[in-house]
Parts: structure tokens; sequence; C-alpha cells
């Protein structure tokens, strides 16, 4: 029994082995396009393509998110791969030459509030891992919304003119002067990262110019200042660690300050789910930019006699409201009480950041890092609009800070910004 | 000579960042300070009357508000946008941890109405109004108004002007819950001057001493309801 049974073993043992074999092979090429598809996602994240493409609450990647813009509503467009609605029909050269020129594959021409202006810079072989993932998602049967633009933002043709001025076709060129982790970090944040969406200066024609690159400016219809990333004095990071950059991208808090804001939901939808290397390599980056940048040796806007009034009344408001988590001395308790003393949030030239916290306060985002963050009250309904600028200006110039005064009128004009 | 000076240079950045001693408690009070000035210290309420109180509210419920707020089936701009990047597991935290508060209640309400008003109130909540479809509250409720768990909110200590708020919220679809969804249904049946009645015999009811919601399954369901699945 035992030798008959070896026999027939070996008997099928070749067919046996090239089964194996087979096996082996089309595991290999699944395996092969599993980590094509994994990269993708992982891309996917780096790219924030969730924020704009996937309504709260709604399917992934069903697109219909309004997206307010001086010139009208804009509303995301379906990329699940449904073949009617979504990008099924698409091929990976088709969404190449979408990411990489800013039309789409019948040539018309894409809106600019989707950032090709970034994603230009993207290689072929992160898109085309972009593509697999993005066909590997269900698909989701949900027509595009016509847009809403005023006239005469809704003629197409005017993206003619915007590109002109403001749109540079090409990808990422590494600067060989710079380290390889210096060149990733500049990838991930001038291409996929299209940080420069917000972190730039946005003129009348909603366009960011390539010189003012990173220069920092309101974000339009939200209200929100997204601080220059070369200067020192806003978001510069050239004085502070690769290690708190990291926290702050990553974690969303850091001992230097916290995220908060549109920057939430950066590090919420995307910086979380990147890995130390890459987020070590943006921090490198981001650093270099705000390196060579000293903080000029600035003195106080605020005029002397009434400035005096306003700073202890502020103090007297804040010793109230705020120092029993932020300290008398304005260090706090980092990283979860951050420092308000030498913190960038709160001295940049716009003072809209720090007044709409007093004023709403906020979570940072959830994250793995931080998976229970510690929330800052709002204070709309406590302290009147006085207060909140007398608050404010005093947190600016304390502690060796050293903002401009803040009027009860800017305190009371944000008081209506919207929140979503 | 050139090192020194570069040395000199970046001391001020390298001496700058402090180390402060303190850390923030690692509690979920110091973690939820950003509820107070409207939940008060204990999730007590506050004298606001639009503001009401979450101590002691089934902690299933809580995480529904939660979610509903985080996206955007119950509108509430303040609220939408503190809750925006918080993960579920964090809101479960929260909604715990409201639900098992017991502070001391807030003074009761003294309500602005006639008597013939808060009357028709107490007869609706202990009753209902057959002939317009409207159950009585308590059916769901709880006889005490303190709900039942996992997801029916208590009914008291809170404010007329909250809950005539809420019914007004259901029926115009700023607050929606998982379908189906029952309390749009009892709230459209509602009339304006039914609303106020309910309101305010509502909020003259003071909070029994134990406000914990009854057990699951005490009260059958009366309704089809989505947040409380039978």
């Amino acid at each position: 029994m035992r030798r008959e049974g070896a026999v027939r073993i070996l008997r099928t043992l070749p067919i046996l082995l090239a089964g194996w074999l087979l096996a082996g092979f089309s595991s290999i090429a699944n395996s092969e396009d599993a980590a094509v598809i994994a990269k993708g996602e992982y891309l996917a994240r780096a790219g924030d393509c969730i924020a704009c493409h996937t309504n709260p609450g709604g399917a992934l990647f069903a697109g219909g998110f309004p997206m307010a813009t001086p010139f009208g509503t804009i509303y995301s467009s379906n990329i699940t791969p449904d073949k009617d609605t979504g990008i099924g029909a698409w091929t990976a050269d088709q969404f190449y030459g979408t990411m990489h020129t800013g039309r789409f594959p019948d040539g018309g021409l894409i809106y600019p509030a989707m950032p090709f202006g970034s994603y230009t810079k993207v290689t072929r072989e992160d898109s085309d891992a972009i593509f697999a993932y993005l066909r590997s998602v269900p698909p989701v049967h949900q027509p595009n919304r016509p847009n809403g633009l005023r006239f005469p933002f809704n003629n197409r043709q005017l993206i003619v003119g915007w590109r002109t001025l403001f749109f540079q076709e090409g990808e990422y060129l590494p600067d060989p002067t710079k380290s390889a982790e210096w060149n990733r970090g500049a990838y991930l944040v001038e291409g996929l990262g299209h940080c420069a969406m917000c972190h730039s200066p946005i003129n009348a024609l909603g366009g960011t110019s390539e010189s003012k690159a990173f220069e920092g400016g309101l974000i339009p219809m939200q209200n929100w200042y997204a601080p220059s990333l070369t200067s020192n004095k806003e978001a510069g990071l050239g004085e502070w660690s690769i290690d708190e950059i990291v926290d702050l991208l990553r974690s969303g808090v850091s001992h230097r300050g916290a995220v908060y804001g549109p920057m939430a939901e950066v590090t919420f939808n995307s910086l979380q789910f990147l890995n130390d290397s890459d987020v070590r390599a943006m921090a490198i980056y981001l650093k270099s930019l705000g390196e060579g940048n000293p903080l000029a040796a600035e003195v106080s806007g605020i005029p002397a006699p009434e400035s005096s009034l306003l700073l202890s009344f502020g103090e007297t408001v804040y010793e109230t409201h705020c120092a029993s988590c932020h300290a008398k001395d304005g260090r706090g308790m980092p990283p979860n009480y951050p420092p308000l003393a030498d913190n960038p949030s709160i001295q940049m030239e716009s003072s809209v950041n720090p007044v709409r916290m007093v004023l709403n306060g906020g979570f940072p985002p959830g994250t793995k890092d931080n998976p229970m963050p510690y929330g800052m009250p709002p204070f709309a309904q406590t302290l009147s609009d006085d207060e909140v600028a007398a608050v404010v200006t005093y947190i600016r110039a304390a502690w060796g800070n050293r903002g401009s005064a803040v009027s009860s009128r800017q305190a009371n004009e944000l008081r209506t910004a919207p929140l979503d | 000579m050139a090192i020194v000076l570069v040395a000199l240079m970046l001391c001020p950045a390298a001496v700058a960042p402090a180390q402060p001693t303190d850390r923030a408690p690692d509690t979920m009070e110091a973690r939820l300070r950003a509820c107070t000035p409207c939940h008060g210290r204990q999730g007590e309420g506050t004298n606001n009357d639009y503001f009401p109180r979450l101590a002691g509210k089934p902690s299933g419920y809580l995480m529904n508000q939660l979610v509903a707020f985080r996206d955007g089936r119950r509108r509430y701009p303040p609220m939408n946008y503190l809750l925006e990047y918080l993960p579920d597991a964090y809101l479960q935290k929260i909604a715990d941890y409201f639900a098992a508060l017991r502070p001391l209640s807030l003074p009761q309400t003294v309500a602005d109405v006639s008597p013939a008003v808060l009357a028709r109130g107490r007869e609706l909540v202990s009753e209902g109004d057959q002939a317009h479809g409207v159950p009585p509250c308590s059916r769901c409720h709880g006889p005490k108004l303190t709900g039942m768990e996992p997801a029916i909110p208590g009914l008291a200590g809170l404010r007329a002007a909250y809950i005539s708020a809420q019914l007004g919220a259901f029926r115009y679809g700023t607050r929606t819950a998982a379908e189906p969804d029952c309390m749009q249904l009892v709230a459209a049946s509602l009339s304006e001057s039914d609303v106020t009645a309910v309101a305010a015999w509502l909020a003259s009811q003071p909070i029994p001493p134990d406000p914990s919601p009854v057990p699951k399954g005490t009260l059958p369901m009366l309704l089809d309801c989505g947040s409380e699945p039978n």
C-alpha cells in the first residue's frame, strides 16, 4: 500500500510541479499587480485625491464634491472605474495625459481647481500606479454635476489664457546639487502634495505664480490664511528640527505648534498615511525653503500709547481664559496644549488664523500617531469682539512675539467666516 | 573664526525652544475642554437655551450624533467644524465619557406659557395624539423620560428652545438620522402649537435622581428607527 501510494505520488509529481509552477507564475503576476495597486493607493494618499473626489459620507472617489471658488462653484468629477460616468473607459496613457497636461482625453480643458500645475510633475510610473489603484476601487455610477460657474467664467476657453500665464508642463527635474532625500521631498511637495495650491498668494485671476511659490496667501472663500513656507516669521520651517516638522505633518501636533483649519484635512486624509522616509524627505525639503531667510529684526507694529491699554486688557483676558492650558509664560504644555510663545502661527502678518482659533477653537486631526487629540474651546460665545481683539493682540506681542495689533472690527468680521 | 561665527548665529535658534516641564493631563476631561463652553464642564449644559446637556444620555445616541455632525447629516456649523477630522474610535470614547457622567442638574427654567398649553404638552408626552398619528414621547423615551439604551436619548433636563429647534430641524431636514428616520415622521405630524406645548412641558420636568436610561429592550419599539435597530 505504501509503495503504491509512493508510486502514485511519483507519477503525479510532474503534473503537480507544473501546476505549482503555473500557479507560481500567476501568483507572481498577481502579487506584482497587487504591489502596483498598493503603491498607487499610497501615492493617491500622497496626492490627497480623496479630499476633493469624495463627498463626505458619499462613495469613495465618486466626485460631486462642491468647491466654492470666487468664480462660482465647481464640482469634482467621478474617478471610479465606472465606464459611463467615471474613468472606466480611460487608458493609462489618457490618465497620464490628463494629469500631465490638464486636458481631458478629448482635448477639453480642465478647470485649474484640479491641481494639474502640480500633478504635471508626477512621473509616468507613479501615474500608472495611481491609475491601476483607481481601476481597483468599486465602480460607482454617478454622473458628474455641471459646474455652477458665473459668466464669463463658464467659458472654458478662458482657461487657455490662464494656462499661458500660470501653467508650466513638465515632470519634476531632480536638482543634481541636492541629496536624493531633498529631491524626493521636493517631488512630493511640488508634485502630488500640491502644497503650492494654498501656500502661494492667489492673484485676482485665480493663479499662483512660479516666482511667488510657497510665499503664502489667504485661501479664497475659506478665510483661512495659508502661511508662507519660505518666511520663518510664518510657516517657514528653517528654525525647526526635522523631527518637529515630521511630527507636525504626520501626527498633527508637535512641540512647536499644531495643524488646524484646512491643514488638519491634509494631515488627516494624506500625510498621516505616508511612510517615515517620505515625511522625513518632505521635512528636509520644507526646512530648506525657510533656510537663508533669517528673521528680520522687526519692531512691533503696535503704536505704543493705545497698545499698552489693549495689551494689559489682553493680558487679563489671557490669564482668565487661556493660561490654564497655554501657561502664563506662553510655553503651553506641548505637544497637546501648543506653545504660543515663538509659535509662527500666532505672529504671521495676517492675524486671521489666531483670531479664528480663538473664536472657533478646534481639534487637531485624529491620526495614527495622535488618535485622541486635545481640543481648544471656541470662545465666540464667551468673549466680546473687544476681548478677542485684546487677547489676540496680547499673544501676538507677549513673550518676544512680534505680530501686529488686531482691531475689534477684524475680530467681528471673522465671526461670520464660513466654518465648512 | 568662521566656525565660531556660525556657532554664534545658530545659538539663539538652538536655545529658543525652551523645554516646558508640564504635560497636559492624560484624561478625557483635559482632551475635551473644547466641549465645555457650550455643554458645561461635566456635560451638564449651560445657561444658553440652545445647547443641550450631554451627561447621562445613552452612549449609542451620543455616538450617532457625533458621527452625524462629523459627516454633515446633522447640520450645525460649529459642531460640524469641530468634529470634521476625528476618527470613529475617538468619537466612541467621547460618547462613552459623557454617557457615564452624573453631574448635578442645572436649575429648571420656568415655562412662560399658559397652564392650558402645559396641559396639552403633558398630554402629548404621556398619551400622544392618535388622531394625528403622534405617538406618546414616553412610549420610546421612557416613563421617566430618561431614554433607553443604546440610542434613545433622555428628554428630561433639556430646555424648551432646544427641543423645539430640534423638532423643527427633524422636520426641515437639517437634522437627519439613519433611515428609517422615525423622528422625522413624528416631528412632521406635530403642529406648530403642539411643538411649543411639548417643548414647554418637557422643559418644566426635573431630571430624576437617577438619570440613567432604561436597559435595551425594556420598551418594545413602536416605530422602525434606523438609529435604534430592533
